[in-house]
């Protein structure tokens, strides 16, 4: 066994990764606050008394939940082409990226909802607080706080799966990874820094959800309850 | 017809959960500032009964008028009536994540239109009422239940009800939590309040009711003033203030 590392050809182009660390980070921030508000609609579409509502959501979250990421990027890349419109590689990857981890989203807040205890909602009824009073100050904030956890953790998975997004050229870590380990023919290397880069984008993205938590949830912070 | 000073009115009212027949035929009349116990064996309708009035559930025939909201009519503004009632339920339902001052605050805000410092003054004023002014900032599970049971009193009055509806109100406290929530609905019953009540503690009842409705399977079994609690006329009410259930 001969493993002969040299890192100095990568470490060379630190700028690079630096760049495709910081698109990543981009992609998944954009994603998730999107996401993010796509969640909190569909969870409250599936809920709704509509039924042509209800369902639409439902085949959406079940269209994405049932086919492969890169399929669903294919399929927004290839299909706003088709229909003439000229996006940037970065604008498809964030809008795929956005699109599915909407689906998620929308099932674990939904599951968020569903924990709600109907007596609290009576309670709420009983003040005469309207329906959308009662999801805005009653259910959304416990709903998403009792989900968190899974929430959060769905959006690091989408900042790691947005590596695949560098197979429609989107200038991400994986794809700079790509380039330079055929520009400079150390693809072990090259791919070691990468995966210790995602290691830092998802410490960097927990950390970021755990200041969130602190702010969102002043009773956390002031019963000191783990979260 | 109804009087001027009646509040709620029950006529002939029935529902059905499916098969069951919960309310068969319901009457009754509570007048401004007077009390009405309702008690009755578990499963005999009492809180349908209440629930009716501020229609979590729907008749499905009969009438119930209630401040002069027609409560069996469909096209009922259904956000009106219920500025009008307050209710507590068993378990009190603070909502977890507000302060006591928020969870008062919240609706005389945002449905009442009142500004902040205004429900602020309110909320002081509740808890004073229930005896609670140093929990403002406390969130509801750092209270006991007979505390969180009062701030649940505190947050309905602060909406200021014509009346209040309380089912079992301290059927979930331990025995030495029940006499502080009953000691606060008894000044508010001094004060005026016109109040439905659904309880078990009997000799509570006694003090404060001007009304006692008994229900028996669905239907007013017997009905009279408090007195009939020590001097039943059926054998069923009998029956049921001897076992003391
Ligand atoms: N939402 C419901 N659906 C079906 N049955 C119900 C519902 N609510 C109450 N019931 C039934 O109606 C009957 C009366 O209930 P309830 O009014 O709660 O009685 P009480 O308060 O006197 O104990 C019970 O048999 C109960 O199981
Ligand atoms: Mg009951």
């Amino acid at each position: 066994m001969n493993l002969n590392l040299d890192f100095g050809a990568i470490l060379e182009r630190w700028p690079m990764f630096l760049d495709g660390a910081i698109l990543t980070l981009q992609l998944a921030s954009l994603a998730t606050i999107l996401g993010a508000v796509i969640g909190i609609l569909g969870a409250i579409g599936r809920r709704s008394r509509n039924p042509v509502i209800v369902r639409i959501c439902g085949i959406y979250v079940e269209a994405i939940r049932n086919t492969p990421l890169l399929v669903q990027i294919f399929l927004v890349y290839f299909g706003l082409a088709s229909l003439g419109l000229k996006f940037s590689a970065f604008a498809v990857a964030a809008l795929a990226l956005t699109i599915n981890v909407g689906a998620y989203a929308t099932e674990i807040i939904r599951a968020g909802f569903d924990s709600i205890p109907r007596g609290q909602i009576e309670a709420a009824e009983g003040l005469a607080l309207s329906r959308t009073q009662i999801y805005w100050h009653i259910v959304l904030l416990p709903a998403i706080e009792k989900v968190y956890p899974a929430l959060t953790s769905q959006f690091v998975l989408l900042m790691l799966a947005s590596s695949v997004t560098s197979q429609i050229s989107a200038e991400e870590l994986t794809a700079v990874a790509n380039f330079v380990q055929s520009d400079t023919y150390r693809a072990f290397e090259t791919y070691i820094l990468v995966a210790v880069l995602y290691i830092l984008l998802s410490l960097i993205m927990r950390l970021g959800f755990w200041l969130l938590g602190l702010a969102i949830f002043p009773r956390r912070r002031r019963l000191r309850t783990a979260l | 017809m109804q009087t001027n000073a009646s509040v709620v009115s029950f006529r002939s009212v029935e529902k059905s959960f499916g098969a069951l027949k919960v309310l068969d035929g319901v009457d009754f009349e509570v007048a401004r500032g007077e009390v009405l116990v309702i008690i009755g064996r578990s499963g005999s309708g009492k809180s349908t009964a209440l629930r009716c009035i501020d229609r979590f559930e729907t008749i499905d025939s009969g009438e119930i008028v209630v401040c002069g909201h027609r409560v069996s009519d469909p096209k009922l503004d259904l956000r009106r009536l219920r500025q009008d009632v307050g209710i507590v339920f068993q378990s009190y339902n603070l909502f977890p994540h507000l302060t006591i001052e928020e969870n008062i605050t919240l609706a005389p805000c945002a449905v009442k239109r009142i500004s902040k410092a205004e429900a602020k003054r309110k909320a002081r004023q509740v808890l004073a009422q229930v005896g609670l002014e140093d929990k403002l900032n406390s969130y509801p599970e750092q209270l006991s239940g007979g505390q969180q049971q009062r701030a649940a009193i505190a947050r309905s009055l602060a909406m200021q009800p014509k009346v209040m509806l309380f089912d079992e109100v301290t059927s979930a406290l331990d025995p030495e939590l029940t006499g502080e929530v009953l000691k606060v609905i008894e000044t508010l019953a001094a004060d005026g309040m016109t109040m439905v009540m659904v309880t078990h503690e009997m000799g509570f009842a006694k003090g404060i009711a001007n009304q006692v409705v008994f229900m028996h399977r669905g239907k007013v079994r017997e009905a009279g003033p408090a007195s009939i609690l020590t001097s039943p006329a059926t054998s069923e009410l009998a029956q049921f203030v001897g076992t003391g259930l």
